[in-house]
């Protein structure tokens, strides 16, 4: 041992608080891949958007396809479906909002806001589960023609706008575009 | 301490001396009736991918992934390869996508229950050129063309002593990218005389397994074209395959190297730091 | 644990309330903080601290890993791939438990040596002792079981050869393997088995830790003389003192560690196991993990029957037998002087057993023919002949070099001419504390 060992004590304590730090700084380090380990893989980001071609789709025919990992309703409304919808006054509603990624979060649950926008208001893209508990509705059932939860016996219109039983939002429509006439690309 | 090193030092001169002794036991070969495989040791090979830094040449992979295409996917499948990876080599999204659309792969059932074929997307992996293994021997002369998806880390030839000691400080970890290479310009070479042959299969003395295989030589001078310049020898095709396939094989070798050189600076502060203050703890107590 | 009367007082009133129904904090302050250490030790005696982390670690990343893993034949190969490829720093994770693996053992074999040097397992630390090779012997299971999960070539043919050493076993062996594979060979059943006690001995290791370091704290730690612990001044506090001394022992192990993990991660393993298991087709030379290989070495080293013994199941008794031999070393050792320091022929054929056992380990990388086998047949010779033969008769017969009178005189010896030494207790003085 030399001379350095009378320590001065400010030097001594600088030490230990850079030992510290640094050990504090390696912990989190090391614990962040056991976070990130539990995040969504490459795989499932990867498959987290979706193209379906709807191109064999008349009106009144609907297509399910799966995104996600939950079930995503297509629908090609019939003309009559779209009025329907569209006559509904917004004071009828059970949730006012339209609930739709594409627009912003205060937009209101008028049909055109619901469906894909001017001049394909037929085109109707929402998820498939019902904003009571998660289950999967069953299509043209229910008091409004639309559609009908069978667990708790919430009732959706043609719009996938809650209209009745415990359900408190109107079904989700995810973020999706035509990226041609006949192919809708979802996330 | 300077006791644990002298005894480090005896010790190391002992275990040279007798490995050395072992070595020179090991009986000679005869040329044509060799027992040990291969029969040649690949050359090491210069890789930008080596060392600590090393980083791939994605023009060398672009090469390579065409060659894989042209030549090797006939036979050889790397079905653990999604094509969305393939971004890594410096294509765009877009690129990716008309990529995965030249293959075909198998989907379904549909709505009627039959299983159908459709374009492939960035979220397929490479389609096996073969439906089972089965057929891919039978269509091979017995021998299944193995998965390409690892090739690169699964064949390393031996490297002996000392050298395997060496290694560890020169960070070699090319020992695939150096076989393929080394096997891929090893036919064209006659086997010594006396040595037989077995019908079907081909002499190459860099084969890690035997003295022949049924692989026949798969590529020749100028069989694929390169749009960037590169000579289209052999030699080049088989460097830009074995880089292709080393990253095919380990995609996140790039960020494993980044990461351990901000490890190993933190560490080596962290040790010193707490080095100083273990001397500081100590300083004043004898032992 | 420490076997004198506790120091702990509980300075605040939670601690007082604590300490009167549950004294868990006493017990770790008299574990891990007054706990009186020999002054002496040197950077072998932090093995023990950087297992304890090895064990830790392999224990959390071996978790994460089985959140990912598919414990199905059809699946295995291509699970761990996708932790390889498509987990979020998966490649780390899997890099980290499989050399983790490797590092665990480097540990382990110093923490063996170290003891085998210092006479560690000497009364009254023979408990302490076979409570060690305990561990050994489960972290072989463990690590012979987490190298089939992958399910590569090495994976399966090495689970077929080690099974197959219980069909050596007469009358009973066909019927104790079949038992063991849950089949007539290694299969999926095989897998789920051993994927399962993969998972479960690593915390039964965890169990026989607590109960080595229980042991380790009845009878003390030894120290490089190999002399007890006299008096005050033999001993310093364990925090600060050997906290931060094991502390810088992990931070260096750790940087081989990451050296290993992030520049050579596929230099310890064995090509063959990114082969997807083929059970028609073997490699060319199967061999194990190079921490079993000096034992592997042994079980090809028998060659020949010895006696009504033929030479397959000589070759599996010579190999269990190397290990249990360990558990007899306290007795075997007939010596009445402690370390190897003190003792100059116990020293000498000490190193020519790490030398022979990591040539044995050599021996066992290379294929069993020719010279091979019979260097393998002497260097197993020289195992047993270490602990059978030298160990007893060295102690009867060896004069050892005189020995201090205590740890103090040692290290006053030892810095002949340095510092002046300050009297410092297990308290430790004030002036040291941080």
């Amino acid at each position: 041992m030399s001379a350095n060992d009378t320590i001065d004590p400010t030097r001594r304590d600088f030490l230990y608080v850079a030992t510290g730090t640094a050990g504090v700084v390696a912990a989190a380090a090391v614990a962040w891949p056991f976070v990130d380990q539990m995040r969504p893989d490459a795989s499932t980001l990867a498959a987290s958007s979706i193209e379906v071609d709807v191109s064999s789709l008349t009106p009144g025919m609907s297509l399910t396809v799966k995104w996600r990992g939950k079930p995503v309703f297509i629908r090609n409304r019939t003309p009559e479906e779209v009025k329907a919808a569209q006559e509904v006054a917004l004071d009828q509603l059970k949730d006012p909002v339209a609930r739709n990624a594409n627009l912003p979060s205060d937009a209101q649950a008028t049909d055109a806001d619901r469906s894909a926008g001017k001049d394909k208001e037929n085109w109707l893209v929402m998820v498939g589960v019902c904003t009571h508990l998660g289950c999967v509705p069953l299509g043209h059932q229910g008091d409004f023609g639309g559609w009908f939860c069978p667990c708790h016996g919430s009732h959706y219109d043609t719009a996938g706008r809650i209209r009745k039983g415990p359900a408190p939002q109107n079904m989700a429509v995810p973020v999706f575009s035509f990226i041609s006439d006949t192919t809708i690309r979802i996330g | 301490m300077k006791k644990i090193l002298n005894g480090l030092a005896a010790f190391g001169l002992v275990m040279a001396g007798t490995f050395g002794a072992a070595l020179a036991a090991e009986e000679g070969h005869n040329a044509a009736e060799p027992t040990h495989f291969p029969i040649l040791h690949p050359a090491q090979e210069k890789w930008t991918f080596a060392g600590p830094f090393g980083t791939y040449d994605r023009a060398q992979l672009q090469r390579g992934l065409k060659v894989y295409k042209e030549v090797c996917s006939a036979c050889h499948s790397m079905n653990l390869v999604a094509f969305r990876t393939l971004q890594d080599l410096g294509y765009s999204e877009a690129q990716v996508k008309a990529f995965a659309a030249e293959y075909e792969v198998q989907d379904g059932p549909n709505a009627e229950g039959e299983m159908f074929t459709r374009k492939a997307t960035p979220n397929d992996h490479f389609p096996s050129p073969f439906a089972n293994d089965a057929a891919a021997a039978a269509a091979n002369n017995g021998a299944v063309p193995p998965d390409m998806s690892l090739l690169a880390k699964a064949r390393s030839v031996e490297r002996g002593f000392p050298t395997f000691i060496f290694d560890i400080f020169t960070q070699y970890a090319e020992g695939g990218p150096d076989y393929i290479h080394a096997l891929l310009n090893g036919y064209d070479q006659q086997p010594p005389a006396g040595m037989e042959i077995a019908e079907g299969t081909h002499y190459n003395p860099y084969f890690i397994n035997g003295k022949s295989l049924a692989m026949a030589k798969p590529i020749s001078d100028g069989q694929v074209t390169y749009d960037d310049g590169a000579p289209q020898t052999v030699d080049q095709y088989s460097r830009d395959v074995a880089a292709f396939l080393m990253w095919a094989a380990e995609p996140h070798l790039e960020i494993r190297k980044q990461t351990g050189f901000r490890v190993m600076v933190f560490m080596l502060l962290f040790a010193g730091l707490i080095y100083l203050t273990k001397r500081k703890v100590w300083a004043n107590v004898a032992h | 644990m420490s076997g004198g009367h506790s120091t702990y007082s509980p300075k605040t009133g939670l601690g007082r309330w604590m300490d009167a129904r549950m004294p868990l904090p006493r017990l770790v302050h008299d574990s891990f903080v007054s706990y009186p250490v020999p002054r002496n030790l040197n950077y072998a005696y932090t093995f023990g601290g950087i297992l304890s982390l090895m064990l830790a670690a392999q224990i959390l990343t071996g978790i994460v890993l089985a959140m990912h893993y598919a414990n199905d034949t059809s699946l295995a190969f291509q699970s761990v791939e996708k932790i390889m490829r498509d987990v979020n720093s998966g490649w780390l994770l899997r890099y980290l438990h499989s050399n983790g693996a490797s590092m665990f053992f480097i540990a382990v074999y110093v923490h063996i040596m170290r003891g085998l040097y210092y006479g560690s397992y000497k009364a009254p630390r023979e408990l302490l002792w076979i409570l060690g090779c305990i561990i050994y012997l489960l972290m072989m299971a463990t690590g012979f079981m987490g190298y089939v999960l992958p399910w590569g070539q090495m994976s399966f043919w090495g689970a077929t050869v080690i099974t197959g050493f219980f069909t050596a076993i007469p009358v009973v062996g066909d019927w104790i393997q079949q038992l063991l594979l849950g089949g007539f060979s290694v299969d999926n059943p095989t897998l789920n088995r051993f994927f399962a006690l993969h998972y479960l001995l690593p915390f039964m290791i965890a169990g026989v830790v607590v109960l080595h370091v229980w042991a380790l704290h009845v009878v003390g730690q030894t120290n490089p003389t190999g002399i007890e612990v006299k008096s005050k001044t033999d001993v310093v506090a364990f925090t600060p003192y050997a906290t931060i001394k094991d502390a810088f022992g992990m931070i260096v192990f750790g940087l081989v560690f990451a050296y290993f993990v992030f520049y050579i991660p596929n230099y310890l393993g064995h090509p063959d196991n990114y082969i997807q298991a083929n059970s028609l087709k073997t490699p060319a030379h199967i061999v194990p993990e190079w921490y079993y290989l000096p034992f592997y070495a042994i079980l090809r080293a028998i060659t020949f029957n010895i006696g009504p013994i033929d030479s397959k199941l000589g070759g599996v008794l010579a190999m269990f037998g190397s290990i249990a031999v360990l558990f007899f070393v306290p007795w075997l050792d007939t010596s009445k002087v402690r370390s190897a320091a003190y003792r100059p022929w116990y020293k000498l054929f000490f190193w020519l057993f790490v030398v022979n056992a990591i040539f044995l380990g050599w021996l066992g990388s290379r294929p069993a023919e020719g010279t091979y086998v019979a260097l393998a047949q002497m260097s197993t010779l020289y195992y047993f002949a270490f602990f059978l033969i030298i160990m007893p008769v060295l102690g009867l017969i060896e004069t050892p070099r005189r020995l201090p009178n205590s740890i103090t005189e040692a290290v006053l010896e030892k810095n002949k001419g340095g510092a002046p030494v300050h009297p410092t207790g297990a308290t430790a003085s004030p002036e040291t504390k941080g």
